[in-house]
């Protein structure tokens, strides 16, 4: 792991749902650098959607901390330290593409030749620089995640936080926009969090996978990718992407045959 | 866009100008008598003959209706508001609010008369405004409902407090579910002023107008003034849709209305 101060730093994170019967999360701990491309990956009921959500103080963990530039959670969220893309793009179907990307700067009280000149680049940045008067319903479903990257990176984040964000999209528009995503993070600064539940996206598009396995949420790994940048689609078909994508699948198959609790208690009844 | 427009409307003004014709030609067919139904022609003939008597009138209980629309519409936002706004508020008074959706509200037009002067416009706008209340109060309550959790997680992200999530987020998503509303309580606001008074009322009031018409067998003015009140209640309704297509300009254009 880098040197650098760490922008991440989750410290024993346990999270339980409904008066502590399940464990969403236990005993996390993890560190991301500045300028990493983490993803989360695990089978549905791992947590790695919970674990984003304790990193982005939008749930609040059971025990543990999670610091973000050295800051509590609460304080980065409340500084404006997360960007936010969630699987459907969670527009503002009553504003207007531009305005929805300018949302959080009228937030930050950005004044309005500063929102609008922000505005263009982010148009620009994801190439929807026609479409800024539309409304979302006239936009296809990639367009609209692409305005939901651009709302999220438009104040510049500390930390990009992404949940499945491409998840609902066909595997064409997310091949494409998987490039996409990478070529506007190569020009910005920010920290990346990516929820997936696709084992080649993350080893594609990350410098680390951390796989998670279910009941209760843990880490089962990390797999460090140490493809060669930028990336293209050409990194598909290198062999060590393949290793890479074996790597994280073992891991996944290893941690994916886990027992649920109630089969745990029969085992411990019948070992005594 | 104009020409493609009217071609749209077509359908509707055949269907409508075919209906007079039917209606016209089978009074002549069936000799039916002038007072089951008079010719649509008699009844336009009297509608301007008569203007002097039946638009004050009609202007007389639109204005009833204006109060009552208004009144009743304000106090149901107003009151979804605080609802949603404590919950607690809003699970005890949902279940009876529902409840009372049911009702046939209209059926308390003679204790209002009775409660109110029954001579005054009040009573009427009581009547009126009760039965807008309900609607919009209930329809608005469901829009302030209708964010997304993800819309308000994102907003939460931002550090936002709950005043400003209201503002940005619940009041725009709620406008359509309000507008659905408003256009449902100018039709009832129009049948409210026009049945109270059925019970009783000024001389100078449609309804009253209507029903004592009706009682003396001069149906041609009685079917002379159910035209002015269609009129008006349709002037209203658009007015909401016009309103409408302003303020909930996002919404698509195909979106029937």
């Amino acid at each position: 792991m880098s040197a650098a101060e760490p922008v991440v730093r989750i410290e024993g994170v346990t999270k339980t749902f409904g008066h502590g019967n399940v464990t969403a999360l236990q005993d996390i701990d993890l560190a991301f650098a500045p300028k990493e491309f983490v993803s989360l990956i695990g089978p549905s009921g791992c947590g790695k959607s919970t674990l984003l959500r304790v990193i982005g103080d939008l749930i609040e963990p059971t025990q543990g901390a999670v610091t973000v530039n050295g800051k509590r959670a609460r304080q980065a969220r409340a500084d404006h330290d997360y960007g936010i893309v969630f699987q459907d793009a969670v527009l503002f179907e009553w504003r207007t593409v531009s305005k929805n990307i300018a949302l959080p700067l009228e937030l930050l009280g950005w004044d309005r030749a500063r929102r609008k000149a922000r505005v263009e680049e982010m148009l620009e940045l994801v190439e929807l620089q026609t479409f800024g008067d539309h409304y979302p319903w006239q936009l296809s479903g990639g367009m609209q995640q692409r305005v939901a990257i651009a709302r999220a990176l438009a104040f510049e984040p500390a930390l990009l936080l992404m949940d499945e964000p491409f998840g609902a999209l066909d595997e064409m528009t997310r091949e494409r926009l998987n490039l996409e995503l990478l070529a506007i993070w190569q020009k910005l600064a920010s920290t990346v969090v990516f929820v997936t539940h696709s084992i080649s996206e993350a080893v594609f598009l990350s410098t680390r996978v951390v796989v998670m396995s279910p009941r209760p949420g843990r880490i089962a790994g990390t797999v460090d990718i140490d493809l060669t940048s930028p990336r293209t689609a050409e990194t598909r078909e290198d062999p060590r992407f393949f290793e890479l994508v074996t790597q994280v699948r073992e891991l996944l198959r290893l941690r994916g045959e886990h027992l649920l609790p109630e089969e745990e208690q029969l085992l411990r009844d019948a070992a005594e | 866009m104009s020409i493609r427009r009217s071609i749209e409307w077509l359908p509707a003004v055949v269907v409508f100008v075919g209906a007079i014709a039917i209606w016209d030609v089978s009074i002549r067919i069936f000799h039916i008598q002038q007072f089951l139904l008079p010719k649509p022609g008699a009844i336009v003939s009297s509608f301007w003959n008569e203007r002097h008597t039946l638009w004050p009138a009609g202007w007389y209980t639109f204005k009833e209706a204006l109060g009552g629309f208004a009144g009743g519409s304000l106090l149901g936002m107003l009151t979804a508001t605080v609802i949603g706004r404590f919950r607690v508020v809003g699970t005890a008074l949902m279940p009876i609010a529902i409840a009372a959706n049911a009702v046939p509200i209209i059926a308390f037009a003679p204790i209002f008369d009775v409660w109110f002067n029954p001579l005054s416009p009040h009573s009427k706008m009581a009547i009126a405004g009760v039965l807008c209340f309900l609607p919009v109060m209930v329809n608005t309550l469901r829009g302030l409902q209708s964010a997304s959790p993800r819309q308000i997680e994102l907003m939460r992200s931002y550090a936002c407090r709950d005043f400003e999530i209201w503002r940005r987020v619940r009041v725009p998503a709620a406008l359509p579910y309000v507008f659905t509303a408003l256009k449902i309580a100018s039709v009832l606001a129009m049948i409210g002023a026009i049945v109270g008074e059925y019970f009783g009322g000024s001389f100078s009031a449609l309804g009253v107008l209507i029903n004592s018409d009706a009682s003396i067998f001069n149906f041609q003015r009685a079917w002379a003034g159910i035209l002015v009140a269609s009129l008006l209640g349709l002037g209203l309704y658009a007015a909401v849709v016009i309103v409408e297509r302003v303020v909930v300009r996002w919404a698509p254009a195909s979106r029937d209305s």
